[in-house]
């Protein structure tokens, strides 16, 4: 036995040796699935997460997050730093270096001006660019020789790599879109379907919002690489088909983002055909916590604002109370699996920014029933606390999604232990997540007590997320209910504490002053209870290798080196 | 009719004279189908009404330690994902589902076949409410319902209360997508019998339009409508089941059977019980109003009541 | 019966303009933002822009008149040269689907095959089979044939299609390993083993709808036969001498199909409309999941598009429908 099984790793260490030295396709076709469809391979067109993944196969930015969230060169050379004289002593601009000799996928150079030409396009007024917070207080970009690309901002940037990297960066080429600049761009529908690029693969056919077929670029840099010569890109159906296509029934290779209860998923992994692999990034399910009053009462122009602080939660201690009363452990449990840990924090990474404090974890039913005694709110003859003849009673809205379904019925039968009445409510996601002003059902409006539903930021730096909570820019009726500070939330502490954060260079000194910002929204004030780090989840197959999961990228970033095991 | 021509039975004189709704509940009661389908939908109703009282669980309730568990003797059909008792969610789900089923298929029929007899039997009406049905039948289903959601559900609830509110939202919401089907069927039933020999008859007769309708066309089509409502029932149900689904039914913590199946089957390999009871109530029920359809459909029929 | 289809199809063109126009005022009065799905990280000005570069900052009636005009004019036109090889439309503005930025109708005629395919095959498996156990349930009532049809019927529609399909998939794509479980739309039948593998991926979604298809009509058609085998006129037919099947077959069935033809008719629309669960189960891509995606999306033109394709059928086969009553019934008259 010993020997036979020194004789097969023999032969497998033969049979491996030759991928070494293997050429580009020699492993044949890979199959991927997403069970959101892909509509547009253009990311300035779509923000949506499965388009710039797909996309992000065929363009490049100048550079990428690695699975650590560490920025590495892609299309240029190196990082710039201000150690190596790429970014300004005043941090007021930043020099890119492209690598040099690398070619579109039509044999043509890239060059400098196409990264200059990927600036104008997104900055075009007429052209609705959905990336167009990446080049906030960029002044110019200017081509300074074939190679050399230089980002002026209009103030100091603290963190200068917004433009130009990561999977929402990518550069595209001038030659192919520069007829559809501004208001032209959805005219380009050739370029937005199968866009020229520098990546491992070329689109030879794409059907939207069903399936795209890739084959190799011949002109990619490495010539060894990519691995597969084809790949079929497929799209639709749901999480569980997804999963049951690689785990299961072994059709496809890869399956992204399989938001499937812990049991179904611990199941199909049984199968043995594939493995799930899971990666946390900066996204935090959450309740939030609406600081004015929503009633109906109110009149319409006057609810969930300013005007009318809430009845009920402007009190901590019932805030506090109702952060206590959660076991985010069963949460986790019941809905993520390994795809969760248990938040007490919105900026749960990278470990500079993320705050370690983590006194919300246990659940306390004693002593939040005991801040709500405390608080004046006494239990009625139905159990349900009341002050002042008024009930301590809540309405709990999220959008229509399984797990969250369950997180309300558990968390409402928490709230009940401690007297706290919930009346549940789900809303249809598109419109939840819809800004449609006119209807009462968005989550900016918020005419509910309390939402739950999940947010992250961008990149690796934190400041515009905590932004949002700036007195101000809060959803009303005046900005049309646009507005990215949910609660309400209004602390002249806090916002003093954000213009620090502006200020600020120092890399260790942001990550303090950001996890105070972040503490102040959270474990200190409770307007943000954070309930669960949501990770990714996403299986592949085992005969697939060379998979690096990342989520501060694209999943599919370094599709260049999967292989096929053999 | 060839039993005109057969002499009475002698016993037949001394006996008093028997009620049409008799003859009907004899004729129904020889149907062995439409009999049992009268007791299990019996069963079914009770179980709803009064199972509450007697399986006193709250099916909201969670057991976190009790997650997925099988049949026991806690739990007769074990549990959620959860740790929710499925019994207790089954009839609670029932009480909806079942609701929701009858309302919402007796407001399609009634205004299908309203629709459908006044196109069919006044011409002048036919052109209009025809194109009124290819109006309602064109329009996208989803868009309408979240019209309706939002122009309904804040004022409903604030007058009938949160349940009642959405109850009657979406049956009106079933009944108002779901009638044309009916309104053509019998509008074009209709049109072939008001040229039947008997109508004309009653027409030369000189009688009125309200009673050639009633006495005479309604009756003769029966048989389709009673089809439609067999098949209404089920549809309602799982229309229900999807609208929840789609955040636009009943408030997340109402359990409904197409809710429990849809929810199941993602764990179909797993925990296969669990798709089964919802799958087998809705099933059944639907069954059972078939046949108790039929079994109405052969009673009401003066042809086969007497053979 | 001429004049009249000729002034029926006259008709419907006022009728399906009004019905564009209902269509269009819903889909603009329904709460929903083609942004919903992009990431809550892109901030509120950005969004602002995106939608001004998607057109909706302008008025309603300008936005209608837009796409009718596109709709009647240039699309016809694109087709035209499409087919002809002329240059009549070239760099008129088509309709232009929000969530894809590409013309509307070029992704239609890329989903047609597809939903052809799978859900107009199970409807025409559906109907073929649904007749005969219909006719068949009818002439022995309460026979085991009728029962177990009845029973097999009952479950078919009252189990939805998102459990059906499931399970076929767990049966026979985990556990048998017979049939794929996603749908390959870029596969060509161009030899044997192409077709092979056709037929094996149209399987299961075909035996999914066409189960509920027949279920449905074939309560309609033995309801309907059961009405008339009881008539006087079967009677005389047999007391004539006429045989068994010519009566059945010739007499009862003609004059049973009425709300036959009616369910058979409002259906075919419908295959168009494509099949939304059973497409999403089996990843079939077609127009069904077109339309329900670009519903979620918010893609009002696309919305628009395809809600009034379904409308111009529903119309034409209720026309269709209401001629062939006149041909099955002669005594129907219209005029």
């Amino acid at each position: 036995m010993k020997l036979k099984t020194a004789l097969m790793g023999a032969v497998a260490a033969v049979a491996l040796a030759p991928q070494a030295i293997a050429e580009r396709g020699a492993d044949g076709h890979v199959n991927i699935i997403y069970w959101q469809a892909v509509s547009i391979l253009n990311p300035y067109l779509s923000g949506g997460t499965k388009d710039i993944e797909a996309a992000s196969m065929i363009i490049e930015p100048l550079g990428r997050y690695d699975n650590n969230g560490v920025l590495v060169p892609w299309l240029a050379a190196e990082v710039p730093t201000v150690e190596n004289g790429g970014v300004a002593q005043d941090l007021t601009s930043i020099t890119w270096r492209l690598k040099p000799g690398i070619l579109w996928s039509d044999g043509t150079p890239l060059t400098s001006a196409d990264v200059v030409f990927t600036w104008e396009y997104c900055t075009h007024p007429e052209g609705g660019c959905a990336q167009a917070s990446k080049f906030d207080g960029v002044v110019s970009v200017e081509a300074l020789d074939e190679l050399t690309v230089k980002v002026t901002f209009a103030g100091p940037m603290p963190v200068p790599y917004g433009p130009f990297t990561g999977g929402q960066g990518p550069i595209l080429q001038k030659a192919q879109f520069q007829t559809c600049l501004g208001a032209a761009a959805p005219t380009c529908t050739d370029a937005n379907f199968g866009p020229v690029g520098t990546g491992p693969f070329v689109v030879t056919d794409f059907r939207p919002n069903d399936v795209i077929q890739m084959a190799a670029n011949p002109n990619y840099r490495d010539p060894a690489k990519p691995r597969f010569a084809t790949v079929t890109f497929k799209g639709g159906g749901d999480a569980a088909g997804a999963g049951r296509a690689v785990l299961e029934t072994g059709e496809f290779d890869y399956a992204w983002n399989l938001q499937l209860a812990p049991p179904v998923l611990a199941g199909m992994v049984a199968a043995g055909r594939g493995k799930a692999i899971s990666a946390f990034g900066t996204l935090v399910e959450r309740i939030e916590i609406n600081l004015t009053d929503p009633s109906p009462s109110l009149p319409e122009g006057e609810r969930s604002t300013r005007k009318h602080p809430h009845p009920i939660l402007s009190d901590l201690r019932v805030r506090k109370a109702l952060s206590m009363a959660i076991d985010r452990e069963t949460l986790v449990e019941i809905g993520y699996g390994q795809a969760g840990r248990p938040a007490c924090t919105i900026v749960p990474s990278p470990p500079n920014f993320a705050s370690t404090r983590t006194d919300c974890l246990a659940q306390d039913i004693a002593g939040a029933n005991a801040l709500l005694d405390e608080a004046g709110w006494v239990r009625g003859p139905d159990g349900v606390r009341g002050k002042d003849g008024r009930r301590l009673s809540l309405l709990y809205q999220t959008s229509t999604n399984a797990v969250r379904q369950d997180f309300q019925a558990l968390i409402k039968q928490w709230w009940s232990e401690i007297g706290v009445e919930t009346e549940l409510k789900n809303i249809n996601a598109g419109v939840f997540f819809g800004g449609d002003p006119g209807s009462p059902d968005t989550f900016q409006k918020f005419y509910a007590d309390v939402e739950m539903y999940a947010n992250n930021f961008d990149g690796t730096d934190p400041q515009a997320y905590l932004s949002a909570y700036r007195c101000g820019n809060e959803p009303r009726p005046e900005t049309g209910w646009q507005g990215e500070n949910i609660n309400r939330y209004c602390d002249p502490a806090y916002d003093a504490l954000l213009d620090e954060l502006a200020r600020t260079a120092d890399f260790e000194e942001r990550g303090r002053i950001a996890r105070q910002l972040a503490e102040m929204l959270t474990v200190e004030s409770y307007t943000i209870l954070p309930l669960v780090d949501r990770g990714r989840v996403s299986a592949h197959a085992n005969t697939l290798g060379g998979v690096v999961l990342n989520t501060w990228d694209s999943e599919l970033w370094n599709v260049a080196d999967w292989y096929r095991i053999k | 009719m060839t039993d005109v021509l057969t002499p009475p039975a002698p016993e037949a004189a001394p006996k008093p004279p028997r009620s049409p709704w008799r003859d009907v509940w004899d004729q129904f009661r020889s149907h062995r189908g439409a009999l049992a389908g009268l007791v299990i939908f019996t069963l079914f109703l009770l179980a709803a009404a009064v199972g509450p009282y007697i399986w006193r669980v709250d099916p909201t309730f969670i057991t976190i330690r009790a997650r997925n568990l099988g049949p026991s003797w806690t739990y007769p059909l074990g549990t959620d994902q959860l740790g929710r008792d499925m019994l207790a969610r089954m009839i609670a789900g029932g009480r909806i589902s079942i609701a929701v089923g009858l309302t919402a298929m007796a407001l399609s029929l009634v205004l299908g076949t309203l629709v459908g007899m006044l196109a069919g039997f006044f011409r002048r009406l036919d052109g209009p409410l025809m194109r009124l049905t290819d109006l309602f039948l064109s329009l996208p289903l989803l868009p309408l319902l979240l019209v309706m959601v939002m122009l309904f559900r804040e004022s409903l609830s604030q007058r009938f209360g949160p349940e009642t509110g959405i109850f009657i939202l979406i049956v009106f919401a079933i009944g108002i997508t779901s009638w044309m089907q009916t309104a053509r069927i019998v509008r074009g039933d209709v049109l072939a019998l008001k040229e039947r020999e008997f109508v004309l008859a009653a027409r030369s007769i000189g009688t009125p339009p309200g009673r050639i309708i009633t006495r005479h066309l309604l009756p003769n089509v029966m048989s389709p409508i009673m089809v439609s409502a067999t098949l209404g029932i089920a549809n309602a149900i799982i229309t229900e089941s999807a609208l929840s689904f789609l955040g636009l039914g009943f408030p997340p913590d109402f359990p409904t059977w197409g809710r429990l199946l849809f929810d199941a089957v993602d764990y179909i390999r797993d925990y296969p019980s669990r798709v089964i009871w919802p799958g087998v109530a809705i099933s059944l029920v639907v069954l059972s109003a078939n046949y108790i359809g039929d079994g109405l459909r052969d009673a009401l029929d003066p042809r086969i009541r007497g053979r | 019966m001429l004049t009249y289809t000729l002034r029926r199809l006259l008709l419907s063109i006022p009728t399906l303009i009004f019905i564009s126009l209902v269509i269009f005022l819903l889909l603009e009065l329904a709460p929903g933002d083609p942004l919903a799905d992009q990431p809550l990280t892109i901030p509120p000005e950005v969004r602002e822009r995106m939608r001004a570069a998607l057109g909706l900052g302008e008025p309603v009636y300008v936005r209608y008149w837009k796409w009718l005009v596109q709709f009647f004019w240039v699309e016809p036109r694109v087709m035209l040269d499409a087919w002809l090889g002329t240059a009549m439309a070239v760099g008129e503005q088509r309709i232009i689907s929000w969530q894809f930025r590409a013309p509307v109708f070029d992704v239609i005629w890329q989903r047609l095959p597809q939903t052809l395919w799978v859900v107009g095959m199970a409807y025409i498996i559906g109907v073929l089979i649904a007749l005969p156990i219909g006719i068949i349930s009818a002439y022995r009532q309460y026979s085991w044939f009728d029962q177990i049809g009845t029973f097999v019927a009952m479950i078919g529609f009252s189990v939805p299609t998102f459990f059906t399909g499931v399970l076929l998939i767990v049966i026979f794509a985990v556990n048998l390993g017979w049939f794929p479980s996603i749908y390959d739309t870029t596969l060509r039948v161009t030899d044997w083993p192409s077709f092979v593998r056709q037929v094996q991926q149209m399987a299961m979604p075909v035996a999914v709808l066409a189960l509920y298809n027949a279920a449905q009509i074939s309560r309609y058609m033995r309801a309907s036969m059961l009405d008339n085998l009881n008539q006087d006129y079967v009677r005389t037919a047999r007391a004539k001498g006429m045989t068994e099947p010519v009566v059945v077959l010739l007499h009862v069935l003609r004059n049973s199909m009425i709300p036959v033809v009616t369910v058979i008719a409002l259906g075919v629309p419908s295959i168009f409309g494509g099949a939304i669960i059973t497409e999403q189960v089996f990843k079939v891509n077609g127009l069904g999941q077109a339309l329900i995606g670009a519903i979620y999306a918010n893609d009002l033109p696309m919305v628009q598009t395809l809600a009034f394709i379904f409308a111009i059928l529903i119309v034409l086969f209720n026309l269709v429908a209401d001629v062939l009553y006149g041909l099955l019934d002669p005594r129907i008259r219209y005029d």
